[in-house]
């Protein structure tokens, strides 16, 4: 794999080259024009949306609704795991619950979450916390499950209480997996809000997309993509930051085993 | 009153396929405050079984363990095993000066003094200069003495030690020797210690049990009365320190190759 910190120039040249193709062929091909305009064409528009500030509420709302859709199912994805992973009877409670929704396509619930909650930012963000909660949740079971029993044993000699046990050994000890359902979790709950906000928005970038579509306004509505792309790739890219700082250990860790 | 008594303990492992293993037969021993006790016997004869079933952290199948008085039934608090997995055993998300700390915290003590504290042990166990690395940049000899260093910092009344020399070369292990001597006693801390180096043994004890082959029994016990503190050259030229060695080698022989 890549370094992070160095630049992959060949993969940068390949995203470009595309960039470039896309530009060529909408250029000389006025068929194509009409339902996907050049990309200079987009990102003149998208520049001139976020000027005006039309876009820019969209993608606050958006970003917020993220932003607390998100951390609120990393906190109790997080704790519920610990909780199932460390109980084997909470977690033979639990099993069955989870192996039935896990599978279960989140998008399933959004009918549902209308029902109860209406249209509106509950219900966007209530269906990002559903959606978002499986990668972490398994995988933080998975990582307590799996700790190493004499790191266990060790905190025990110390004379650990659970409750520390569980604090100072278990869940960092756990916390590689806990990073990698975080990491997994971050796309859905952006996949999420934007599709809340397509189905049952009336603000956020997912309801502008598909109101530029409907309205024939498809240069709006491809600067709303690229602008959810963008935030994707933005959001993705800060995860990897912090992950680099918080989990140095575990990189040193992988790095020497693989030598 | 003795500060650990075992009491005709046993252990059988019951294997998933249904099988049992009797890994312990009957050991039953007496520990006084302030002992420095050893533990030789052959691979496989239930050692790691017995200082882990101390430690509270496996229960015996029959028999019974009392430290301090009282009938152990988990981890018993001023008690700190250092494992045979040292590897297995050490924080990877601490430094070494994180992990040697932990024994300080895990005894409420987070002051700032701990630092200091830890770094002298660190140094103690020849450290030095590794206080910011992470367990998984030393060696096996390295790691362990971090163990070393972090089971220490906790200053337990009994320090139960699994083969902690076991993968340090001779030189260091001489060293170490000298060093948990020192500490012991400088801390009056009472030793279970756990070597397949019967010359170890001797030279660090007061008290030597053989333990026979799986199901383990003592089968021999020894009083070692050189005189204290002991000094690598001359404690190991005494005439009686390989008269003792040669018994024990006969003896183990007797029963089975180690
Ligand atoms: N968890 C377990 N389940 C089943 N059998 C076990 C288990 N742990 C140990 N045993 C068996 O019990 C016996 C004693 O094991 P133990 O690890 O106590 O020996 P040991 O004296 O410490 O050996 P060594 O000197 O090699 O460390 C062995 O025969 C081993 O196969
Ligand atoms: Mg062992």
């Amino acid at each position: 794999m890549n370094d992070s910190r160095s630049f992959n120039w060949q993969g940068w040249s390949v995203f470009g080259a595309l960039l470039l193709l896309w530009e060529c062929a909408s250029r000389f091909n006025p068929d194509l024009q009409l339902y996907l305009p050049p990309v200079s064409q987009i990102l003149g528009t998208l520049a001139r949306l976020i000027v005006s500030g039309q876009i820019v509420t969209h993608l606050a709302i958006t970003f917020t609704r993220f932003l607390e859709g998100y951390f609120l199912a990393a906190v109790i994805a997080v704790i519920l795991g610990a909780v199932l992973g460390y109980f084997r009877f909470a977690h033979s409670l639990f099993e069955t619950v989870i192996e039935f929704l896990r599978p279960m396509p989140s998008v399933a619930i959004i009918p549902v979450a209308v029902l109860l909650l209406g249209i509106g930012d509950s219900m966007i963000v209530a269906v990002t916390v559903y959606a978002s909660l499986w990668p972490v949740l398994i995988n933080t079971i998975d990582g307590v499950r799996h700790t190493e029993r004499t790191l266990i044993d060790t905190g025990r000699t110390f004379g650990l209480s659970r409750r520390r046990l569980l604090w100072q050994v278990v869940l960092p000890a756990a916390s590689p997996y806990i990073v990698t359902g975080l990491r997994v979790s971050l796309s859905i709950a952006l996949i999420l809000v934007t599709t809340g906000e397509m189905v049952a928005g009336s603000r956020g970038l997912g309801f502008f997309i598909l109101d530029q579509e409907r309205s024939m306004n498809s240069g709006n509505m491809y600067a709303g993509i690229i602008l959810v792309a963008g935030l994707g790739y933005l959001l993705n890219r800060l995860f990897l930051l912090c992950e680099e700082r918080a989990m140095k250990w575990r990189h040193g860790m992988i790095a020497r085993e693989a030598v | 009153m003795p500060i650990l008594e075992v009491q005709n303990l046993s252990k059988t492992y019951r294997q998933m396929g249904g099988e049992t293993t009797l890994a312990i037969g009957d050991i039953s021993c007496k520990v006084e405050p302030g002992e420095f006790v050893s533990f030789v016997g052959p691979s496989g004869c239930g050692k790691t079984t017995l200082l882990m079933s101390i430690a509270g952290l496996i229960a015996p199948s029959t028999g019974k363990i009392i430290v301090h008085g009282k009938e152990v039934s988990g981890p018993p608090a001023n008690l700190i095993l250092v494992f045979q997995e040292f590897n297995k055993s050490l924080f990877a998300w601490r430094s070494v000066l994180g992990n040697v700390r932990f024994g300080l915290e895990a005894r409420g003590n987070h002051s700032r003094e701990s630092a200091n504290k830890a770094r002298s042990l660190i140094e103690l166990v020849g450290l030095k200069g590794f206080e910011n690395h992470y367990p998984w940049e030393l060696s096996g000899g390295m790691q362990q003495r971090v163990a070393i260093a972090r089971a220490l910092a906790y200053e337990p009344e009994l320090l139960l030690m699994d083969e902690p020399f076991g993968s340090l070369d001779a030189l260091t292990r001489l060293e170490l020797e000298d060093t948990l001597l020192k500490l012991w006693e400088e801390l009056g801390t009472t030793i279970l210690f756990i070597t397949h180096d019967i010359e170890e043994a001797i030279y660090l004890s007061d008290r030597i049990w053989l333990l026979s082959r799986r199901p383990s029994q003592i089968v021999e016990e020894l009083a070692i009365d050189f005189a204290r503190p002991r000094d690598q050259i001359t404690t190991r030229a005494e005439a009686r320190f390989m008269g003792i060695r040669n018994r024990i080698y006969q003896r183990i022989n007797s029963e089975g190759a180690p």
